[in-house]
């Protein structure tokens, strides 16, 4: 008896601590949750170790790294759920799915957590606000002045893009051909059409160079096309005269780099994504800013957000990958 | 009985069990299990400050309620000796099919019959596959598990279905009273359904029959072919169940939803002491699986430990539980 008392009593003991621990640590540290769309993916993970920098330097942050084995809504949803639970301070979440974690995510807003969504956003109800890597605009310029970098003399370019009914690349492609005043001396000699298959991209990339034996510049904006592109260029001798860049991953273009093929190319950070994200969610749990549009938020060494009429914001322009550092990346993603 | 026998019983008494009813209880496989589920509920309890809280204990049902309900058929169906991998993709093609109708307007009770009619479709495909050509079940439903999921992914791409209509969250949404949500209302209500088909029915006894020895169950009068096509249809069914309470908690359909659960399905069955051979299991264990699966995922979720560290623990608890029993035996009898 004495015996059970004793060990209940130490339990409990344990317990009380345990509570009174978690109790001040609320007080004056802010849990910030970066819930991602799995977990062992190397982008993620990326944005995990820019995260934890932006925790570090904000010092009075706790970074909870989470998310579901498999990148599936219900799976985000159960995450989510168990961090509701614990009263974290803020939720920072790269969704599954639009739709599908609204209700949960509105749940975490009613008890007061605050709720942003980046890289791939929550419908408007189920968020404050939501951190695209960049924007349209943004992407468009970026890709047509990484050609024109290396082409101080002008010089013809052509485009490799994924369909033609792909949304997103062309939205990119009007977005660049607003922005081609910039970039006088650069001519748009042709867009094909790769529809992200390595062997038609790497086909179409041929016959650019076939029809335009003074091409200068391949810009794919599809990472599938910018790799099938650098090989076509590789096969047919042309490193050194046909430059190919774009949007691609570290991973997938070190080894067009390496060669030659590509002198640089672009891609959102996945370190600058975290570090924002954090900042951001930082602000907002703190209430140092409010979410709304037309709101300035400030994220740190990536300078300040500017929300507009759907609350989205765009970080930064894409991020320049090159030979100096390739290496760092392409084991990231 | 007359005074002769009695006394004759008494002199010469074989006992029908060794053990003492007590005894038996205590090494029933549920009791153990219950065990285990308190053990848990305690140290989650100590563990975390935030888990004895009403409404983060009825979020944690969520985590297991749909695969329970999946896993009432399968236990039947694995009792029987055979298994259906296909669960899974079965729900994901339910969810679909219910998705597709979505666009076109139709109201909440023609989605849950399109939801359900889905299951038992292609728990028939199933069934006739197994039952009709003599095929094995794993080998079927590892097949028809690509297939139906396949199906999904052809019609969706990377693209959701949105779009059902407001009442359509109430299934899984909706609260019964105070924390009570309508899945685990649902979840009761079939457990006891389940209970009575395979404790208290022939159909029940038929089960177990054919588990232990199809060729003698067939010799004795049952249609083993038929049972095992019912046992498939149910499967099938409790897919487009399953799909039906996830997709209106989740409002939108993805071909990858559902991805894996039928293999936490199959442990939670396992877990459950239903044996993976056939010919023995129980419904109540299978009830208590559920929630130990449940309280585990969510005691460790309120730790932050990963995902994936979190299915290596499912998988040590499953060896571990399975294998005790076991060890205890050996260690006794040396």
């Amino acid at each position: 008896m004495g015996m059970t008392r004793r060990l209940f009593g130490g339990a409990a003991l344990a317990a009380l601590a345990l509570a009174g621990g978690a109790a001040s640590a609320q007080d004056d540290t802010v849990r910030i949750a970066l819930v991602v769309k799995a977990l062992g993916i190397g982008f993620f993970e990326a944005a995990a170790e820019g995260a934890q920098e932006a925790a570090d330097e904000l010092g009075n942050v706790e970074l909870i790294y989470t998310g579901p084995t498999d990148t599936t809504a219900e799976g985000q949803i159960e995450v989510i759920n168990s961090l509701i639970a614990q009263q974290v301070d803020a939720i920072a979440v790269s969704a599954n799915d639009t739709d599908a974690l609204v209700p949960a995510l509105q749940r975490a807003m009613e008890r007061g957590i605050t709720v942003i969504s980046w890289d791939s956003g929550v419908a408007p109800e189920g968020r404050e606000m939501h951190l695209n890597p960049s924007s349209n605009a943004l992407i468009g310029n970026m890709i047509i002045k990484l050609a024109a970098d290396h082409l101080p003399d002008g010089g013809q370019v052509a485009i490799l893009s994924a369909s033609a009914t792909a949304t997103n690349q062309n939205t990119w492609i009007e977005e660049m051909n607003a922005v081609m005043g910039n970039y006088p001396g650069i001519e748009v000699v042709a867009t094909v059409y790769g529809d992200d298959l390595a062997d038609k991209s790497y086909r179409e990339a041929q016959g650019l160079m076939q029809t335009y034996p003074d091409l200068d510049a391949i810009i794919a904006p599809t990472s599938v096309g910018i790799v099938a592109a650098a090989r076509a260029v590789e096969d047919a001798g042309k490193v050194g005269q046909v430059n190919v860049t774009g949007l691609g991953l570290p991973s997938e273009m070190a080894g067009a780099i390496e060669s030659g093929a590509s002198q640089s190319f672009a891609i959102w950070n996945p370190i600058d994504l975290g570090y924002s994200a954090t900042m951001l969610a930082y602000a907002l749990a703190t209430d140092q800013a409010e979410a709304a549009p037309g709101a300035e938020i400030p994220m740190g060494r990536m300078g300040t957000l500017t929300l507009d009429d759907n609350s989205e914001g765009a970080m930064a322009d894409p991020f320049t990958y090159d030979a100096s550092n390739i290496d760092e990346f392409k084991d990231i993603f | 009985m007359t005074d002769a026998t009695l006394v004759n019983e008494q002199r010469r008494h074989i006992p029908d069990r060794l053990e003492g009813p007590a005894a038996r209880l205590a090494k029933r496989w549920e009791v153990l299990l219950l065990a285990v589920a308190v053990a848990i509920f305690v140290a989650n309890s100590f563990a975390s400050p935030y888990f004895l809280n009403a409404w983060n204990l009825s979020d944690a049902t969520f985590n297991f309620t749909e695969k329970a309900m999946i896993a009432f058929a399968m236990a039947l169906l694995i009792i029987a000796g055979e298994i259906d991998l296909s669960v899974a993709s079965i729900l994901a093609l339910a969810s679909t099919a219910m998705g597709a109708a979505a666009q076109l307007d139709v109201g909440v009770p023609v989605l849950v019959l399109i939801g359900l009619g889905t299951g038992l479709m292609c728990g028939a495909f199933n069934g006739l596959l197994v039952t009709g050509f003599g095929l094995p079940s794993i080998v079927v439903t590892i097949g028809t598990m690509s297939l139906f999921r396949g199906i999904s992914y052809i019609v969706l791409g990377d693209q959701a279905y949105g779009g059902y209509p407001s009442g359509f969250s109430w299934f899984g949404r909706g609260y019964a009273f105070w924390v009570i949500s309508i899945e685990l209302v649902l979840f009761a209500a079939l457990a006891l359904i389940y209970y009575v088909v395979l404790h208290r029915t022939n159909f029940g006894r038929a089960v177990y029959a054919i588990g232990n020895n199809p060729t003698g169950a067939l010799f004795s009068g049952i249609r083993v072919a038929r049972v095992k096509f019912v046992l498939f249809l149910l499967t099938g069914l409790m897919s487009g169940v399953a799909a039906v309470c996830l997709t209106s908690r989740l409002g939108s359909t993805r071909p990858s939803i559902a991805t894996g659960w039928e293999l936490e399905v199959v442990t939670m069955v396992v877990l459950g002491g239903v044996n993976i051979l056939g010919g023995s299991g129980s419904i109540p264990g299978v009830v208590i699986a559920a929630f130990v699966m449940g309280l585990v995922t969510f005691g460790l979720g309120l730790l932050n430990v990963p995902g994936i560290v979190m299915s290596i623990f499912v998988g040590l608890l499953l060896i571990g539980v399975i294998a005790l029993p076991r060890l205890w035996g050996m260690w006794r009898r040396r």
